[in-house]
């Protein structure tokens, strides 16, 4: 089986997800990712010119709700819930970077 | 542009809509309520929640389509993903490669049309308030979270590099404010952050056919730092490269107070979002009947009431813009339909009813054109119909009784006759000037009219009167 996944690849979506990983996890998941991958290009060996592509499995359009409105959450319930609140709002660590 | 540059600026507006609700829950969508009071599972991204379509942020989305002349298609749900606690699942729904409108374009009132790349749904973030530092982001010891606006519907609309200068920036921002207003799909607030505005800047050789690199300048609230930034950035690149250095793609910030933007993150590698489809929405796609029933319910758009206002007057669509802009095109054409002259309307609602628009809604068209039919027919001299206007506007009224009440009786035609007369006879040698055709005395002939009336005469009517009896009219 011709490698479908490089260590590198999965280092960066690893890094992507924000998820921690060893060199030995790296190599484990690279060819796990790759069976696959592998069986994915089962499907891309196919000729699917003239397929739209999926983008539910479901045959189902326009699920829609009125605009009206529902109650929201007690603050002090959900603010209850983090780890840590400040000033009636979620308190998180400093931030690097900027917003997206 | 000077010196032989051009500047290339295409903007991204995001409008939030209008809605009762979010996005895709039930919460309310609402400005300035107490931190966290408007939020659920859906928007806090708890475990297990599912989001539901809001149907009315579909329809307002359609609507904004169909004034900017979009084709209306199915449209499908992206995850763009990120971790930034802005947004409480760590990712943000959007629409990505299948929005729900492609293809439109906005006219300016000078007639420029702009392209419109698409405008499609997402969701809000939340707001995050620095705390330590003096709020700045870098220096900040921690931050706080307020998710009342993650999930309040947006509209994010994309324009084509069509624009050229900071100034037509800002014409194409308060004509689109004027669509979204109008439509009904967003209260277009700059101050409250309804509409905000990033703009894609670059500058390339007058006649170049190539894009120059370009810096996206963020931080733009209200049409002033816009047209200013867009300026000052399209400055600093052209300095640049005439030193003969790059220009760095780069995210830069604006700063109002300073008056030039600062780099913020370089976008020399494009983001990793990991779009894929949102596997808990379905796609929509509006019906014919859906998207017939919204282009009904479609009100008459800015420049159709340019155009209508311009027509009616006699004038160039762009001279009626201001008017349009302050919602006094229906007066002016009701007193227009109700037989009044067109110029001395425009007049009129352009200087008095503007200066105290807050009065204007209770001006009926009936006594405005009443207005204006006797300034027109010399029943009120221009000054004495600015004052009975005012008067109109500040405490209601029919401009007969307030002229009368004012002792602004009529000057009749046959009234004034005799006493420019009587001045010609008091004033021999200044009427031999006049008849001799000295501009400078006829201005001194229609004082002493004036000072007879007591004002009450109309200076055009005067004139013409003098001209008569000196045997020039």
């Amino acid at each position: 089986m011709a490698e479908r996944i490089s260590a590198a690849d999965v280092a960066h979506v690893a890094h992507l997800a924000r998820l921690k990983v060893s060199e030995e996890e790296i190599a484990l998941f690279a060819a796990q990712l790759g069976a696959v991958l592998e069986h994915a290009a089962d499907v891309a060996a196919l000729d699917t010119a003239g397929v739209p592509p999926t983008a539910h499995p479901l045959p189902v359009r326009n699920v829609l709700r009125a605009d009206e409105e529902r109650p929201s959450l007690d603050r002090q319930t959900v603010l209850d819930q983090a780890p840590r609140a400040e000033d009636d709002r979620f308190r998180v660590p400093r931030i690097l970077g900027e917003a997206p | 542009m000077s010196g032989g540059w051009e500047t290339v600026v295409g903007l991204e507006v995001h409008a939030e809509l209008r809605t009762v609700t979010k996005l895709f829950c039930g919460c309310r969508n609402e400005f300035g309520a107490e931190p966290n009071t408007l939020v659920c599972p859906v928007c806090l991204g708890l475990p297990g929640s599912l989001p539901v379509l809001n149907r009315m942020a579909v329809e307002l989305a359609m609507r904004v389509g169909l004034a900017l002349h979009c084709e209306v298609r199915p449209s499908v749900f992206h995850r763009k993903n990120y971790f930034y606690p802005d947004m409480p699942k760590d990712y943000q729904i959007s629409q990505y490669d299948e929005p729900i409108n492609v293809g439109g374009w906005l006219e300016l009132p000078d007639g420029h049309r702009v392209g419109i790349v698409r405008a499609h749904l997402e969701e809000d973030t939340g707001k995050i308030t620095h705390v330590g530092g003096g709020g700045r982001i870098h220096e900040a010891a921690h931050s706080l979270v307020d998710y009342n606006r993650a999930g309040v519907p947006l509209l994010e609309i994309v324009s084509e590099p069509d624009l050229r200068s900071g100034e037509q920036a800002r014409a194409y921002v308060a004509e689109l404010r004027a669509i979204l207003v109008a439509t009904g799909a967003s209260d277009g607030k700059m101050e409250e952050g309804s509409l905000r505005v990033d703009a894609n800047v670059s500058v390339r050789p007058e006649g170049a056919s190539e894009y120059g690199t370009r810096c996206e300048i963020k931080n733009l609230n209200s049409l002033r730092s816009l047209g200013r930034a867009i300026d000052h950035e399209a400055a600093r690149q052209i300095e640049l490269l005439e030193a003969g250095e790059r220009i760095r793609m780069e995210t830069r910030h604006w700063n109002e107070a300073a008056g030039h933007t600062v780099s913020g993150r370089t976008k020399e590698q494009s983001e990793d979002y990991r779009y894929f489809p949102e596997p808990d929405l379905v796609p929509v796609a509006p019906d014919d009947d859906w998207l017939a029933a919204v282009s009904a319910s479609l009100p008459v758009l800015p420049a159709e009431r340019r155009d209508r206002l311009a027509e009616a007057a006699g004038v160039a669509a762009g001279d009626v813009a201001v008017l349009v802009e302050m919602g006094l095109d229906d007066l002016v054409l009701g007193a227009i339909g109700a037989g009044a002259d067109p110029r001395v309307a425009v007049n009129r609602a352009a200087n008095e009813v503007a200066a105290n628009l807050e009065a204007a809604a209770k001006l009926t068209v009936g006594a405005f054109a009443e207005l204006v039919r006797m300034e027109a027919a010399g029943e009120l001299t221009a000054t004495q119909a600015k004052q009975v206007l005012a008067a109109m506007l500040e405490s209601g009224g029919k401009p007969a009784d307030i002229a009368r009440a004012r002792g602004f009786e009529a000057l009749a035609a046959d009234a004034l006759t005799p006493v420019v007369e009587q001045v010609v006879a008091d004033n021999p040698d200044a009427f031999e000037r006049f008849k001799a055709g000295d501009p400078k005395i006829q201005g001194f002939l229609v004082g002493q009219v004036m000072k007879a009336t007591k004002g009450n005469a109309d200076g055009g009517r005067v004139v013409a009167e003098l001209r008569r009896l000196a045997g020039l009219g």
